[in-house]
């Protein structure tokens, strides 16, 4: 693999919301294809990272890069890193109440075209598409009709958001804590929802705080994200040491003026 | 992003343009001659002119109201004229062939082709221009089912006996200010009677320009829908974009007989002003219908223009059984100001009433809604239901709502719901994540937010409603 060229490129990022440090010197290399795990304890930056990435409102890059494909996304909008091929599921999916999922889903979907140069998809293939989505991910194809996550369960939200990644086929998938919140089957359905993307020129970052997705989905590296860096990483065996052992031996010492502060 | 979704409210106004056509105007001021002049450029029977005459005494005695949530100068009544017309309307085109070419490109331009080939079939036009109607389209048509559908100075002349009868039945003479200014004044408007048992054929619907400068427009609608009989009427307004401010003073009345059903849809789209509040119309408007007994009245509204609004559509439910319905959408940017609502009245037994309300205020505008539901002590087992929400954007305007309510009989039930909701950078952030622009996410959050109202336009105007949001929010991000 490591002939393959990088798809997202991280160095040395330092970025803060709210005045607030959070992450703090983060490097990562995902070469096209790739599949990567992130864990780490609460709080460390996780989510944080996923928003940087995707250029939130209020989160500020202080130093570093990032770029996507040789792009440099730090210097783009929301919606160009999402039509760069960028996509993020959501930790806590938002709700839009009366505008219809597939409205939705398709307004995103027409964007992203627009911005490859492409017609808007038709009403009828569109609608096939939605409903092949929905059948992969287990959701009644009712859903398409109802407000975007308006009163989806919990389960039901992360599934949406599967099916969003399955429609608009990004080349970068972050999935923010995916399986959190799912039942057994459910979990299944992420998993072979990921799997059944998974080819040569796309790439995944998975954040979970459980060893079991990644018996499903196997991941070629899994890091660990402590502190707003990456204090370890190595295969897919590290997620079971991590699973019997917790982050506490990874955590560096705090130094003294940390701790005074 | 407060800063980014006012960029996108900042619009550019598309209905903005005039057009060049030599009119007729009226000097600026007001008195009895001035009506006696309107009433004979119309060639009004005596009855009429004694009418305006009569409410332009009343009026005089009367006094602006100051209780709505809007703060604006006086109007200086003596500033404003009160007839315009176009000069080629003075010899009655016969047919839209001999319609001054400029009028009809006008409309044309409005998206309301009124050339019978190219207009949207299953909808009849009335074109208002100033103070005129410039043609009706698919009168034929209509006569044969025995609707009729005119301008309303054109049925006094005709069908003098309904309109003496039901004109002002609804909104006296001296029901308020502008409606007793009104009535003295009134120019055109519409005239529909549905004949029992009639479903009308088609849409009806009015498209009210205002052109000439310094005009006041006042519109002056009937609408009477005979037993069992049934209509669906839309009205449509924009004006170009001045510096000054103009005055359209309305009243709408509507008459349902026993099991008509009459759906009166708006959408107004008057010149709002610009940025800071320069300009723009006064809209101050009395619609009121009253229904007999199992009749049925639903006003929705869409009302995205207008530099302040005041206007209370409202059902008196005389007749038992009877329904009144109220849907609204008010969007306010800018430094518009709205103070929107509805009156139900609640007369007979098993009468029911529904209103639903979005509000939605971005920029530095202020948008309230103030309704009253009265049951009064006849109206056993009435019901309605309220609800109300609003949705801000930004951080600098204000949303209200003053609900009223008078209940005189124990057996009615009065349930209210009223929420408040922003824009929130969590939406913002998905849809832009998913790939869609700023203005789009912001037009399609307020579009989801009426939904509810935007069901109950007729088909081709709910696409227009959500056209007309979106190019009201164009540019409000950034
Ligand atoms: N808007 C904010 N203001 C202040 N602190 C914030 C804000 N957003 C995030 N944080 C803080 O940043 C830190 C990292 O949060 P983040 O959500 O990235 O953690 P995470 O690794 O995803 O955690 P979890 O596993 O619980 O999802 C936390 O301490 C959090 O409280
Ligand atoms: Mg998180």
């Amino acid at each position: 693999m490591s002939n393959t060229k990088s798809l997202l490129t991280i160095q040395d990022l330092h970025a803060s919301v709210e005045e607030k440090k959070i992450i703090k010197g983060l490097n990562l290399d995902v070469k096209a294809g790739e599949v990567h795990a992130i864990m780490g304890p609460n709080g460390a930056g996780k989510s944080t990272l996923g928003y940087v990435l995707s250029g939130r409102d209020g989160y500020s890059v202080e130093s570093g890069s990032a770029t996507l494909d040789g792009k440099d996304l730090l210097e783009m909008e929301t919606e160009e890193r999402a039509r760069a091929g960028l996509f993020l599921a959501f930790q806590y999916p938002v709700e839009i109440p009366g505008v219809s999922n597939l409205e939705f889903l398709k307004a995103s979907v027409d964007a992203q075209r627009e911005a490859r140069g492409e017609d808007a998809i038709t009403s009828a293939e569109f609608l096939k598409e939605a409903k092949a989505a929905c059948k992969q991910v287990n959701l009644p194809v009712s859903f398409l009709k109802r407000g975007v996550n308006e009163g989806f369960s919990g389960g039901e939200k992360k599934r949406n958001e599967l099916m969003q990644m399955l429609l608009l086929k990004p080349k970068l998938c972050i999935l923010d804590e995916t399986d959190s919140g799912l039942d057994i089957d459910a979990l299944q359905v992420v998993a072979e929802g990921v799997n059944s993307q998974r080819s040569a020129d796309r790439s995944f970052i998975v954040v979970t705080h459980y060893q079991r997705l990644l018996d499903y989905i196997k991941p070629d590296f899994v890091h660990v994200l402590s502190d707003g860096k990456i204090v370890k990483s190595g295969d897919a065996s590290l997620a079971l040491e991590l699973e019997a052992q917790g982050y506490a031996w990874l955590q560096k010492e705090p130094a003294e003026d940390e701790l005074e502060g | 992003m407060t800063e980014q979704i006012d960029k996108a409210l900042a619009r550019e106004y598309e209905a903005g343009f005039v057009s060049d056509v030599e009119s007729e105007t009226f000097a600026p001021g007001l008195d009895e001659d001035v009506i006696r002049r309107i009433s004979a450029m119309k060639g009004e029977p005596e009855w009429m002119l004694e009418w305006r005459l009569s409410a332009f005494r009343e009026w005089l005695e009367m006094e602006e109201p100051d209780w709505a949530l809007v703060d604006y100068p006086k109007v200086d009544f003596q500033a404003i004229s009160y007839y315009s017309a176009p000069k080629s309307m003075k010899d009655k085109p016969k047919s839209l062939d001999e319609v001054d070419p400029e009028l009809l490109r006008t409309y044309e331009k409005l998206g309301i082709p009124l050339i019978e080939q190219q207009m949207l079939a299953g909808i009849a036009v009335d074109a208002v221009f100033d103070s005129v109607s410039v043609v009706t389209t698919f009168r034929e048509k209509l006569e044969e089912a025995g609707v009729i559908f005119c301008p309303i100075s054109e049925a006094i002349h005709k069908h003098p006996d309904l309109v003496k009868k039901y004109i002002g039945s609804v909104v006296p003479k001296k029901d308020n200010y502008y409606a007793a200014l009104n009535c003295a004044v009134f120019t055109d408007g519409s005239f529909v009677y549905i004949p029992k048992g009639t479903r009308c054929p088609m849409e009806l619907s009015t498209y009210f320009r205002i052109n000439e400068q310094n005009t006041g427009q006042f519109e002056r609608t009937l609408i009477i829908a005979d037993e069992g009989s049934h209509v669906s009427y839309l009205e449509g307004c924009t004006a170009p974009q001045r510096d000054e401010n103009q005055l359209h003073a309305a009243v709408v009345e509507l008459v349902a007989m026993d099991n008509a059903e009459i759906k009166y849809s708006t959408v107004q789209n008057w010149y709002p002003g610009d940025e800071n509040g320069k300009g723009g119309i006064y809209n101050f408007v009395t619609k009121r219908g009253i229904c007999h007994t199992s009749a049925k009245i639903s006003w929705t509204q869409v009302e995205t223009g207008s530099s302040v609004t005041w206007k209370y559509p409202s059902c008196i439910l005389k007749g038992d059984n009877s329904v009144g319905e109220f849907y609204s959408v008010a969007l306010t940017r800018g430094r518009q100001q709205a103070d929107t609502g509805t009156k139900m009245i609640h007369l007979g037994k098993n009468t029911k009433s529904t209103i639903i309300t979005k509000g939605i205020s971005a920029g530095r505008s202020n948008n309230s809604y103030r309704g009253l539901v009265r049951m009064n002590p006849g109206a056993h087992g009435a019901r309605n239901f309220t609800q109300c929400d609003s949705l801000l954007i930004g951080d600098q305007c204000g949303a209200h709502t003053f609900p009223y309510v008078e209940s005189r009989n124990p057996s009615a039930i009065i349930e209210h719901e009223a929420t408040t909701s922003k824009v929130s950078d969590e939406q913002m952030f998905l849809c832009r994540q998913r790939g869609l622009d700023p203005e789009k996410a912001v037009s399609m959050i307020v579009n989801g937010f009426c939904k509810e109202v935007f069901k109950e336009l007729p088909m081709e105007f709910a696409v227009e409603a959500g056209k007309l949001l979106e190019i009201s929010l164009e540019g409000s991000v950034g």
